[in-house]
């Protein structure tokens, strides 16, 4: 069973008190995008065996939504940090770096 | 290949079983083939079965990482139906019903289709309305299906509790033709088939490359060295994300963990298969007398064969209650599968950006009912470039906005 960090309050979360919000540092595309912009956004997933970003919810707790750094392949969580953000901190990127040297994700790395 | 028979048994029960030959061969790449077809599993194989059988293209190699039926074609729960609400999906669905009915006789090999019915249960009202649209749309589409109502669903499966505190029984859309096969015979039988046609299926070899010259396909590069090939296929579940990234193209996927599990060995109890969607299982009863038990999928991306328990947990709980009987048994195996979902949970058989390689994914969370008639229409559209099997099924759907929406029809487990 998945447990993550609360980058909140610290808490250790159960998955069963979260809700998983699927794929994070998505660009949202709305009206007047290009169909490839639009498909991309609605539909395009980046699915990595390995690294990989994703919103969670607290569902059944504070009620907010915050990032899970995780791997896909070993299952191992590499942190966690409010949704609020573009960009994974620089902490957790180099915690990814140890493990998974020369990842990238979209417009980061 | 020598056929199986029961004269054959005899002949060999005679000879102390020492004639029996390898079902399939397992030979080194060739330089070359027309076809290759990424990933052993049920549609992999049938896919190459029906290029040679309808199109006599024979010189065709299926690569494998693992080994032969190892994915998810060997860690389903074997239902077959075809009672779906779109158009493209029940005729897809129901043509792959329609080839299990005589495949045992068309492979010369037991896959052991039992068509025992399958009963999708109503529990709320939204599903009764949801299951007899879909029964009407099924009449339409010329698939046998039937609302039937609650006295006959205990009729059918007298262990069941119709009359649950929180979701009572209201009805059921009923199958009678719908059932199960056994998993790994239907993987076995199309590499036996393709084997004997002169094809070669290459077990434990790892396609880590995908070479192309002038926007079309050459080849693949492989832990067994490069191969070439006319066209390619990749039809390959849970990993399609990384075969579609060595061949240059991204898909509307994401790969979740689904579970299983069977009990202990019961006496006969239950010859139907029973779905049940609003509280989440579904389960039948093997002919060895397990009970093969299923649920939803996990919550988050997952490539590990691996699930959480407390899914489990809720499949078991929602079942417990709708057969109380079952609450004391044991369970003896629990499992996972990596599935492959789309946004509309619907499949994809698609060309892709890349010419001459054709795509096979997306089957989500059930794709073995589908094996023979996916298999059919992507021979079909990769011998002649089109099909009217899976034209509907295209990986452009999803820009062009045409989905084949069976997550609204399904809700959950198709």
């Amino acid at each position: 069973m998945l447990t993550l960090k609360c980058p909140f309050t610290g808490a250790m979360l159960d998955e069963t008190e979260l809700h998983c919000g699927g794929e994070a540092h998505r660009k949202r595309f709305g009206p007047g995008s290009s169909d490839e912009d639009f498909e991309t956004y609605m539909f395009v997933r980046e699915n990595r065996k390995g690294v990989h970003f994703e919103l969670w919810l607290h569902a059944y707790g504070i009620g907010k939504w915050f990032i899970a750094a995780r791997d896909t392949e070993t299952l191992e969580v590499y942190g966690t940090y409010p949704a609020q953000t573009t960009e994974p901190p620089q902490d957790i990127k180099d915690a990814i770096t140890a493990k998974r040297p020369g990842w990238s994700w979209r417009e980061f790395e | 290949m020598k056929h199986y028979s029961a004269f054959a048994v005899a002949r060999e029960a005679l000879r102390y079983h020492t004639g029996w030959e390898r079902a399939w061969r397992s030979p080194e790449p060739k330089k070359r083939y027309d076809v290759i077809i990424v990933g052993a599993g049920g549609h992999g194989l049938a896919t190459a079965y029906y290029l040679g059988k309808n199109y006599g293209i024979q010189n065709v190699a299926i690569i494998e990482k693992g080994w032969l039926g190892g994915g998810n074609t060997g860690r389903n729960t074997t239902i077959i139906r075809s009672n779906y609400l779109q158009d493209p999906s029940a005729a897809l669905y129901e043509k792959a019903r329609g080839l299990y009915e005589d495949l045992s006789q068309e492979l010369n090999y037991n896959i052991m289709f039992s068509p025992r019915g399958v009963m999708m249960l109503a529990q709320t009202q939204h599903e009764i309305r949801g299951y007899q649209r879909t029964a009407h749309a099924n009449a339409l589409q010329g698939v046998k299906t039937e609302w039937i109502e609650p006295e006959r669903v205990k009729e059918l499966v007298p262990i069941i509790n119709i009359d649950g505190p929180r979701y009572p029984v209201l009805g059921a859309l009923w199958q009678e033709r719908g059932g199960t096969a056994r998993h790994d015979a239907v993987a076995w039988g199309y590499a036996r088939a393709c084997s004997a046609m002169g094809m070669d299926i290459i077990q434990k070899c790892e396609v880590t490359g995908v070479r192309s010259e002038n926007g079309r396909v050459v080849g693949v590069d492989t832990t067994k060295g490069a191969i070439d090939c006319e066209k390619l296929g990749i039809v390959v579940a849970g990993h399609s994300g990384q075969l579609a990234e060595m061949a240059g193209f991204r898909l509307p996927l994401e790969s979740v963990a689904l579970q299983a599990l069977v009990s202990e060995p019961i006496k006969p109890c239950m010859d139907v298969v029973v779905m049940a969607n609003t509280v989440h299982g579904y389960m039948s009863q093997s002919d060895k007398g397990e009970m093969v038990i299923g649920g939803g999928t996990d919550g988050f991306n997952n490539f590990t064969q691996r699930g959480s328990f407390h899914h489990i947990e809720e499949t078991v709980r929602a079942l417990v209650e709708t057969f109380p009987m079952i609450s004391r048994l044991k369970m003896l195996r629990q499992w996972g599968g990596i599935v492959d979902m789309t946004g509309d949970r619907s499949p994809i058989l698609s060309t892709t950006p890349l010419g001459n390689c054709f795509i096979n994914c997306g089957w989500g969370t059930g794709g073995f009912k589908a094996i023979p008639g996916s298999g059919w229409g992507m021979a079909q559209l990769m011998a002649t470039g089109h099909s009217p099997l899976t034209e509907a099924f295209t990986m452009d759907r999803f820009k062009e906005g045409r989905f084949i929406d069976e997550s609204v029809a399904a809700g959950v487990a198709h």
